[in-house]
């Protein structure tokens, strides 16, 4: 409905009490979808794969979030809204997906805002904090690189719903992974300090890489049911895609060791950086301090 | 000969096809493309909209307006979610693409991205801004440069026209 300031539109009377946000009652993602488990796929192992896949996108859209008003230009901030936007959108989906799959009926906002750091299984690629928009794009064009490779495969998953937001996703991520590599490519052939910002966060990422490859037995077990995308086989399109983007201006992927597991724990385990903490401690302020609030 | 009384389908079809997109208030869900389909289910009218993009919020405000107009017209109808297959720009109607132009927003141009496994390989990196070669709204001059590749919503891209200097969104293709 028109209104003749934003003012107007974010007043009381003018409150639909349906925003966007926790407690306001948002909508299902999935109200009306089919979500029944196909058959022979473990409904357990199913849920734990989508809180994964899940919580990639949540935590790196939180991130991507927090540059808003910090962005080095409108334009750019906008970009990054519109890229935590599309993934949020995807974290919906998939952590409602979670739920209905697993058994427990738990929705989305139990998942995002009930769940301790154990509980987390994104990848510490998605956590870690920027000190610079040249850090940040390397971040995201490691991340969207690997997520449209993964997303492009999981398009003939035997879940329906999976294949179904995958197919959506491939189109967003697409455009994300352009704009990453496209920044990527002006930050390195610009001056020599915006080379420098662009090499430095390459190695700060380069060594959260191998994780995004490493596959654990949950996803074993889907890829031989058909549902899930094996990670192992996304690194060649991976190195390909990164090596053409760092060929533009010849960079060189930093030759750095990988970032250890703990005890062979690492992010899909639940086991995260110490940046992890924050992170949550602001995502999960307002339902952790007034439980089941409604406005 | 159309019946003086259209059926409860008909009516419901109706009503849903003239919701208004919240962004883009000068479309209607039969514009975007996105009102899949109206049919009954024990009784009930099943009204199936597909998401834009993942993360649209328009698409709540859409719901429940949808959802209230069939109600305020007496009909038990319900609003589900259909994911598959996914919305394209390419299902915004000529009327939607006429409405959009009016309104000085450049339609999409057809869309270049399929799920990779539909064309059986990785989808290609574009590492130049993309060249669409619109046409200015305002003075109708080709030659447009891409000033944003993120608008003010997820589905729009900012350009400036090279002849006359307006600047102008794009609805992108996808």
């Amino acid at each position: 409905m028109p209104f003749d300031t934003a003012y107007e539109a974010i007043t009381e009377e003018a409150d639909s009490g349906h925003r966007w946000a926790f407690g306001t009652g948002f909508a299902d993602p999935l109200a009306g979808v089919d979500t029944t488990v196909p058959d022979g796929v473990d409904g357990a192992d199913l849920g734990v794969y989508c809180l994964m896949l899940g919580d990639d996108a949540l935590i790196m859209s939180h991130r991507l979030q927090q540059w808003l008003a910090r962005a080095p230009e409108l334009e750019e901030e906008t970009a990054l809204a519109n890229i935590a936007l599309d993934l949020l959108g995807q974290a919906r989906l998939l952590l409602a997906r979670a739920g209905a799959a697993d058994g427990t009926g738990r929705g989305e906002d139990d998942y995002a805002f009930g769940r301790v750091e154990r509980e987390f299984r994104n990848v510490r690629l998605a956590e870690g904090a920027d000190a610079d928009f040249g850090g940040l794009i390397a971040r995201l064009l490691v991340f969207s690189t690997w997520r449209l490779a993964l997303l492009a495969r999981l398009c003939d998953s035997r879940d329906p719903v999976l294949a179904a937001v995958a197919a959506r996703g491939v189109s967003e991520v697409t455009y994300h992974r352009d704009y990453a590599a496209q920044w990527t490519v002006r930050l390195a052939g610009g001056t020599e300090y915006s080379r420098a910002r662009i090499e430095t966060g390459l190695a700060v990422v380069a060594p959260l890489a191998a994780e995004l490859f490493a596959v654990t037995g949950t996803e074993q077990r889907l890829v031989a049911a058909g549902v899930a995308a094996d990670p192992a086989a996304l690194r060649a399109e991976f190195d390909a895609v990164i090596g053409q983007v760092l060929a533009e201006e010849r960079l060189a992927w930093p030759d750095v060791p990988a970032l250890a597991a703990v005890a062979g724990q690492a992010g899909r385990e639940g086991v995260h950086t110490e940046a992890m903490g924050y992170l949550l401690a602001e995502l999960q302020n307002i339902p952790r301090s007034y439980p089941g609030a409604t406005w | 000969m159309v019946s003086e009384r259209p059926s409860v389908l008909e009516r419901a079809r109706e009503i849903a096809a003239a919701v208004p997109d919240p962004e883009l208030p000068m479309l209607t869900l039969a514009d975007l493309g996105i009102l899949r389909e109206v049919s009954a289910d024990s009784g009930r009218v099943i009204v199936s909209l597909t998401p834009t993009y993942s993360g649209c919020p328009a698409l709540t405000e859409m719901r429940r307006d949808l959802a209230g107009r069939l109600a305020a017209a007496g009909l038990d109808a319900e609003v589900r979610t259909r994911l598959s297959p996914p919305w394209s720009s390419d299902w915004i109607t000529a009327a939607g693409r006429r409405k959009l132009a009016a309104a000085g927003i450049a339609p999409p141009r057809p869309a270049r991205t399929l799920p990779a496994p539909a064309r059986g390989g990785p989808v290609p990196l574009t590492l130049t801004p993309v060249r669409r070669d619109l046409a200015c709204p305002r003075c109708g001059a080709l030659g447009a440069r891409l000033t944003a590749a993120f608008g003010a919503t997820a589905c729009r891209a900012l350009y400036q026209c090279a002849a006359c200097g307006e600047p102008f969104e794009y609805v992108k293709e996808i």
